[in-house]
């Protein structure tokens, strides 16, 4: 509403250039709303009118018409239940693991770097020059059975013969981890940087030693970046499907695996709407209750 | 927990032949200082002569590349800040942004292990009149409400020194008034050893009993706001402290307790208390108000000529050029004596033999001069 507070003051200044300067606003926000227009509100309409549709008794594969059909809610639900849940958990984990990598990642180029601070930023996002296909695919190579991961991990005594990392959970959870790590270290950085260092030093002052200053100072004013940071890792992590095609395995399908299959492979739109829906849903109210919880609201 | 116990009058603070480097620069040299407990003490120089390095060694923000700092008997040149004894003000206040005042004065009492802080931090938060303020976020405070609650929250530790880095540097010039005389009354008040670093030399003069004027990583001179004023050893301190007149010339003749000294065909004579050196190359110096617009004085220059004047309210400044290449700064008091020169009159010059003092004559004799005001 922020732009129509302008518009209205806009109107009591006098001057010829008024007719423009009011128009000015929409014609700022047109390129946004045509694009938000055409490409999410109505395909999120006609999304979800297909989700209630029925496929009539003996018509051909991809026909559907509108029944209003809320069941179809409750079937997908459970015929997916365990990878719905599954997505949630595995998308929490590499959210977890993404943290822990991210944090002291961006506090130390935050901190740390001195003059190498713009060219480790640059190699934060380096990764998004090749495509996330491909980087998930060469997660394949590191993490083979014959791989310098496996390998090292083999050395230690008392691991198994079989161990193995591809195409098991952890696989999928490294991938997801690695994959959004640069959405959860920008926004950890943005926020750490944003610290003075001075207020860093009046903790040491008043008797906070390193670890106490970190748990006092430094993680609460770091809370805004690691709260965009968690949710832009844990949300797209929730709905991927690439890293548990590629590095997991039948056992491991996460609900996005099953919306694309229902989507492509078995043709049943009103399903993977249904599902798209719910995911949305729960996506949506875990971040209400998380953005709640936090409080981030009232940091500065 | 390592301050649970706080004990006050530990002793003065010491800086023993303490320097600090960085790379080739050298920030502080070989500097040697006693602060006395309990005393107001004022750490004064230009940007870069490393008071503010001088102040992050005693709160064990910077180590020393070499010298000892002890407080009393104990030597804390390489204890960690959170363990002394020590707290700063410091120059942006930097208070917590996330905490309200009250946990922003409480940090410190809670890091010690103190459960019921309640009352001191109200005793500190009335000390320095904010208690109305307690449950406000830092942002939503002005600069001068700021800069309080910084003190208080240092303060509220009794501190053995507290250590105040260039604290009202931020605030206008009337609000800096004000919190000077605040500032003042609050040392009076809990009796800790207070170090204020600054470069403004009023705010120095006003506040501290003893002076420290700083230059080069060096103390150039320390004693209270007179002695620097009326008797400074450097023509640095003499020009970084106030205005000042200074006038080459040589010595001919010590004796009777006064120095003669001849410059241009004119003989001054100075106190031989007042002569800062052995050489006979001298500056003679003698500062504006002291100067009268008269020719009967012991010490008196003729035949000058008025070239500048300004009207300051209290005062008349008026630039005086000598009959050779030298300029003096006279301020003539707005009383009933009152001269009232043009641009151009001609007048003589006079001073008494107790306000001159004489400096070596090998140093610069303008160091310090157009330094007082950075920013």
């Amino acid at each position: 509403m922020a732009f129509l507070h302008g518009l209205s003051k806009s109107h009591t200044d006098s001057g010829s250039g008024l007719k423009r300067r009011s128009l000015t606003p929409y014609i700022l926000l047109a390129p946004g709303l045509i694009w938000l227009i055409t490409f999410f509100i109505i395909p999120i309409f006609s999304l979800a009118s297909t989700s209630t549709m029925v496929r009539p008794e003996g018509s051909q594969i991809g026909t559907y018409v509108q029944e209003l059909r809320f069941a179809n809610y409750i079937d997908a639900f459970l015929v997916s239940k365990e990878q719905y849940l599954r997505s949630f958990v595995y998308a929490g984990l590499a959210t977890i693991l993404a943290l822990a990598i991210a944090y002291p990642l961006a506090y130390a180029i935050a901190f740390k770097s001195g003059k190498y601070r713009n060219i480790l930023l640059v190699l934060v996002i380096a990764p998004f020059f090749t495509s996330f296909l491909l980087r998930t695919v060469a997660w394949t190579q590191i993490l083979a059975d014959s791989g310098p991961v496996v390998s090292a991990i083999k050395v230690i005594p008392f691991i198994d013969e079989t161990f193995r990392i591809n195409n098991t959970p952890a696989a999928v959870v490294i991938g997801l981890a690695y994959n959004f790590l640069p959405f959860m270290t920008l926004p950890l950085y943005a926020s750490l940087e944003r610290i003075d260092p001075r207020t860093l030093e009046a903790s040491g002052d008043l008797y906070a030693n390193g670890l106490t200053t970190f748990r006092k100072v430094t993680l609460p004013l770091s809370m805004p970046g690691l709260v965009a940071g968690t949710l832009l890792t844990f949300i797209p992590a929730a709905g991927d499907y690439v890293n548990a095609a590629i590095l997991g395995n039948p056992n491991t399908k996460m609900i996005g695996n099953v919306i694309e299959s229902r989507f492509f492979a078995v043709v049943d739109y009103p399903t993977a709407a249904a599902l798209s829906f719910t995911l949305m849903a729960t996506i949506l109210i875990l971040v209400t209750l998380y953005i709640r919880k936090s409080g981030t609201d009232e940091l500065v | 927990m390592a301050n649970s116990k706080v004990s006050q009058d530990t002793g003065d603070l010491k800086l023993d032949r303490v320097s600090k480097h960085y790379g080739d620069f050298c920030a502080v040299d070989d500097l040697s200082l006693v602060v006395p407990d309990g005393s107001f003490f004022a750490l004064l120089g230009p940007s870069g002569c490393g008071k503010t390095t001088t102040l992050r060694m005693v709160a064990g923000l910077e180590e020393p590349s070499a010298g000892t700092i002890s407080i009393g008997d104990t030597d804390i040149t390489t204890q960690k800040s959170y363990r002394r004894n020590v707290n700063t003000v410091f120059q942006n206040y930097a208070l917590f942004p996330h905490l309200t005042i009250f946990e922003n004065i409480a940090f410190g009492l809670r890091r010690r292990g103190l459960k019921d802080v309640k009352t001191e931090v109200e005793n500190a938060l009335n000390l320095v009149e904010m208690g109305h303020l307690a449950q406000r976020k830092p942002n939503q405070l002005s600069g001068g409400q700021q800069q309080r609650i910084a003190v208080a929250r240092a303060i509220v530790n009794r501190p053995e020194v507290l250590l105040l880095d260039e604290p009202l540097g931020a605030l206008d010039l009337k609000l800096r008034r004000q919190m000077q005389i605040e500032l003042k009354r609050i040392q009076t008040e809990v009796g800790i050893t207070f170090i204020h670093v600054t470069h403004d030399q009023e705010e120095a003069m006003t506040m501290a009993d003893t002076i420290a004027v700083m230059n080069q990583g060096k103390i150039e001179q320390m004693g209270s706001a007179t002695e620097l004023y009326e008797a400074p050893k450097t023509a640095f301190v003499a020009n970084f402290l106030g205005q000042c007149n200074l006038i080459k010339g040589k010595v001919t003749n010590r004796a009777n307790g006064k120095a003669v000294v001849s410059a241009k065909g004119h003989t001054f004579e100075v106190p031989l208390s007042r002569v800062a050196t052995d050489n006979d190359s001298v500056f003679v110096g003698v500062r504006p108000e002291k100067l009268r617009l008269d020719d009967n004085g012991i010490n008196s220059i003729k035949d000058c000529v008025v070239i500048d004047r300004s009207f300051v309210g209290t005062s008349t400044q008026y630039l005086v050029k000598a009959p050779w290449d030298l300029d003096l700064v006279v301020f003539e008091q707005n009383d009933e004596g009152l001269h009232d020169l043009r641009v151009g009159d001609k007048v003589s010059l006079e001073w008494d033999a107790e306000h001159t003092f004489a400096l070596d004559g090998a140093q610069d004799i303008n160091a310090g001069s157009d330094l007082d005001d950075e920013e």
